[in-house]
């Protein structure tokens, strides 16, 4: 099953009136990889991240999934049945944790399931407590997000975007909201989602957690990927000039 | 019976002459309301117990009650009570006064979010509270609540079509007079309507500018 | 204060307060229904709809209610509409408060922060799944205050018939005043009659967003 391009980014272009965010951008992902994405703010790591499920859709370019095109270009009505299909398979966590506030953890994880997937009731809440199980949340099932801690926050956002069983998850940033010593409870989280293999593209700014989890780092500037290697490459030995001023300021604080 | 536009062009003059009384209530009762709701503010702030409670009665009675029963109290009861107003002057007291309690709720609002951080700061300067009040505080409270009072200018301009009802001549009855020789109500009052809309337009616009010049002189 | 002329009158205020109630609720259900398809062609995905509702709340906001009431009343007829005075005075406030309503709907949808959409549609959801179960029932909370300002307005404005001859409250104050020539006795029952029915809508309304917070 290895080196089997996942996700494939060709050509990647996105500007939002005059300015280029994307220019250009080529990038395959294996089955079972974990590449992370560093740069400076404004580079448009979001903006690639948010392309791959046609949050933010691309100017020009495309993005497949195994074999399925995401941005194909259809009419309307069909344009959505086919990215709120693709969408199942892509799992999503964000900054901000965006957990509904008016349910509760276990609405939260189950709604998405019975609804798009025709879960009963009590397959959808055996469903819900695997993955709360697996995040270290059980007792919180009943709770509303707003009784919870940052990282158990997010940690509930990573359940509710497992449950969909999606074929390869996002991360953007999804730790830089937390105050520093909640960040290692969903660092270690995505770190078991690693050993069991998960397709993981991970937008983060933490370097030390990138080395130690990811097997491929793009670093990310002015739209365009400017150098990219493993951890051991990128972090100890860059080749480009301006990854190297990056990382004199990431990691030396 | 159909619609009939071509009468309208020949009552030009008399709706023209209406929208100018509208303007010219809508001017004064607006400054009506401006400067009785900065009156009123103070009073219910800082007042006199024994003028204090009558102005809260009042302010009560009148977030509480139609503008429209107002304007018939107001008509009527100072006839009653001897003063015989020419109808425009009693639309002007009644709208004037009507926003002007909503307007006072505003600056009172304003006005305690402003005293907290300046009163201090001007009353070590020497200054009495009077003339804290007087010049520090309600010049800022005021010019801080110039947009949400600019709204209610434009209800106002709005509402002022009630006072046709107490025979105000203005725009609304002006469009009346207009249907009771021609008999055609909906050409008329959609006239009149449409003059509204300008009006209101325009209004709308210089409260706009009003506001960006405000917001460049902080 | 003539208290024996107010005994001997104040059945016929009840009266007209219950067609001021009536009045009310029916302008409400009517103003929700125009504010929740408003809102609903505001934002929509295609530009005729958000360029009809626009268009909508523009002309109405611009212009004043009474003009709006005498327009279906007395110019309906022409165009074929022929309404009693109850009838019209209920549809034009209800259009008209509607306008109101559609923008403070509008408000609390788009109040709901961005993420939570971005969250669902991440899911999969579509959307119309997205609005239903994500948005709407988090806007819906925020909405219940100021809707209850809009029907505040809506419950004064109703006075705006009386002109039409509708026999509410304010048009049966003005009645007596003209017969009795006891405008502030007039005044006060009708006033404290409106009052009564804000206060009780308010108490509902305050209700309705304490449920609401609870969760
Ligand atoms: N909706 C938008 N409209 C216009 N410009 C946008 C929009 N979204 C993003 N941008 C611009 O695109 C560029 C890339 O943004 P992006 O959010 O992808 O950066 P980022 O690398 O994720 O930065 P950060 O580390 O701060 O999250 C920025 O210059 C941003 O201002
Ligand atoms: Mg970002």
């Amino acid at each position: 099953m290895t080196n089997q391009a996942f996700v494939t980014i060709k050509n990647a272009a996105k500007s939002y009136g005059n300015l280029e965010v994307l220019k250009d951008i080529n990038l395959t992902v294996e089955r079972g990889q974990i590449v992370a994405i560093i740069g400076p703010s404004g580079s448009g790591k979001s903006t690639l991240l948010r392309a791959i499920n046609e949050l933010d859709p691309l100017t020009s370019g495309e993005v497949w999934l195994e074999d399925v095109q995401i941005n194909k270009k259809l009419p309307f009505r069909q344009y959505e049945a086919h990215v709120n299909q693709v969408r199942q398979d892509i799992g999503m966590v964000f900054q901000h944790f965006n957990l509904f506030p008016h349910l509760t953890v276990r609405g939260n994880i189950t709604l998405a399931p019975r609804m798009l997937k025709g879960l009963s009731e009590a397959d959808a809440n055996k469903l819900a407590e695997e993955q709360l199980a697996k995040v270290g949340l059980s007792e919180k099932i009943d709770e509303y997000p707003s009784r919870l801690s940052g990282g158990q926050k997010q940690r509930v956002a990573i359940a509710r975007a497992l449950a969909m069983k999606p074929k390869v998850m996002l991360f953007d940033e999804a730790t830089s909201a937390l105050d520093p010593e909640l960040v290692e409870e969903v660092n270690q989280v995505m770190k078991q989602l690693a050993e069991e293999h998960m397709t993981m593209i991970i937008v983060t700014h933490e370097m030390d957690f990138a080395a130690s989890v990811c097997d491929r780092v793009l670093f990310m500037d002015q739209g365009v990927v400017v150098e990219e290697g493993p951890p051991s490459v990128i972090f100890q030995n860059p080749k480009e000039e301006r990854t190297r001023n990056f990382l004199r300021k990431h990691l030396s604080r | 019976m159909g619609l009939d536009f071509s009468v309208v062009p020949d009552y030009f003059g008399v709706l023209a002459m209406g929208a100018g009384w509208t303007i010219a209530i809508t001017i004064c009762a607006g400054l009506l309301s401006f400067f009785g709701g900065i009156v009123f503010a103070v009073i219910a702030l800082y007042g006199h117990w024994a003028l204090r409670l009558p102005v809260r009665a009042f302010a009560f009675l009148f977030m509480g009650t139609p503008l429209l029963l107002q304007l018939f109290l107001i008509y009527f009861g100072l006839i009653q009570i001897g003063i015989d107003l020419p109808a425009f002057v009693a639309g002007v007291i009644g709208l004037g006064l009507h926003f002007a309690v909503y307007n006072s709720e505003l600056i009172q609002a304003s006005i305690l979010a402003v005293d907290k951080g300046q009163y201090e700061g001007a009353r070590t300067l020497g200054l009495s509270r009077g003339q804290t009040l007087r010049r520090i505080v309600i010049p800022q409270a005021v010019r801080a609540v110039i947009p949400p009072m600019g709204n209610n200018m434009i209800a106002l301009l709005k509402d002022s079509a009630l006072v046709s009802v107490i025979g105000v001549m203005e725009l609304t009855l002006a469009a009346q007079q207009a249907i009771s020789r021609t008999y055609r109500p909906f050409e008329f009052y959609l006239a009149a309507a449409f003059c509204y809309y300008i009006v209101n337009l325009a209004l709308e616009a210089g409260l706009r500018h009003l506001e960006r010049r405000i917001a460049a002189s902080r | 204060m003539d208290y024996e002329l107010i005994l001997r009158v104040y059945p016929f205020f009840i009266e007209a307060a219950w067609v001021t109630i009536q009045l009310s609720i029916l302008t409400a259900l009517l103003g929700l229904t125009c504010g929740a398809l408003g809102a609903a062609a505001r934002m929509s995905r295609l530009a005729v709809f958000r360029w009809i509702g626009a268009t909508y709340v523009s002309i109405i906001r611009g212009t004043p209610a009474l003009i709006q009431i005498f327009i279906l009343y007395f110019g309906g007829p022409q165009i074929g509409i022929q309404l009693d005075s109850f009838s019209a005075g209920t549809i034009a406030l209800g259009v008209n408060i509607g306008a109101y309503m559609t923008e403070t709907i509008r408000g609390a949808i788009q109040s709901v922060d961005r993420g939570q959409t971005e969250a669902a549609r991440t899911l999969g959801m579509g959307r119309w799944e997205t609005m239903r179960k994500v948005v709407l029932p988090q806007a819906a909370r925020m909405m219940i205050r100021p809707l209850g300002v809009n029907i505040n307005a809506l419950i004064k404005g109703t006075a705006l018939v009386a002109p039409i001859s509708v026999v509410e409250l304010t048009y049966t104050a003005q009645r007596f005043i003209g017969s009795t020539y006891k405008p502030f006795e007039m005044f006060l029952l009708s006033g404290l009659l409106y009052m009564i029915i804000i206060y009780a809508v308010g108490q509902v309304i305050n209700w309705l967003d304490r449920r609401a917070r609870i969760t």
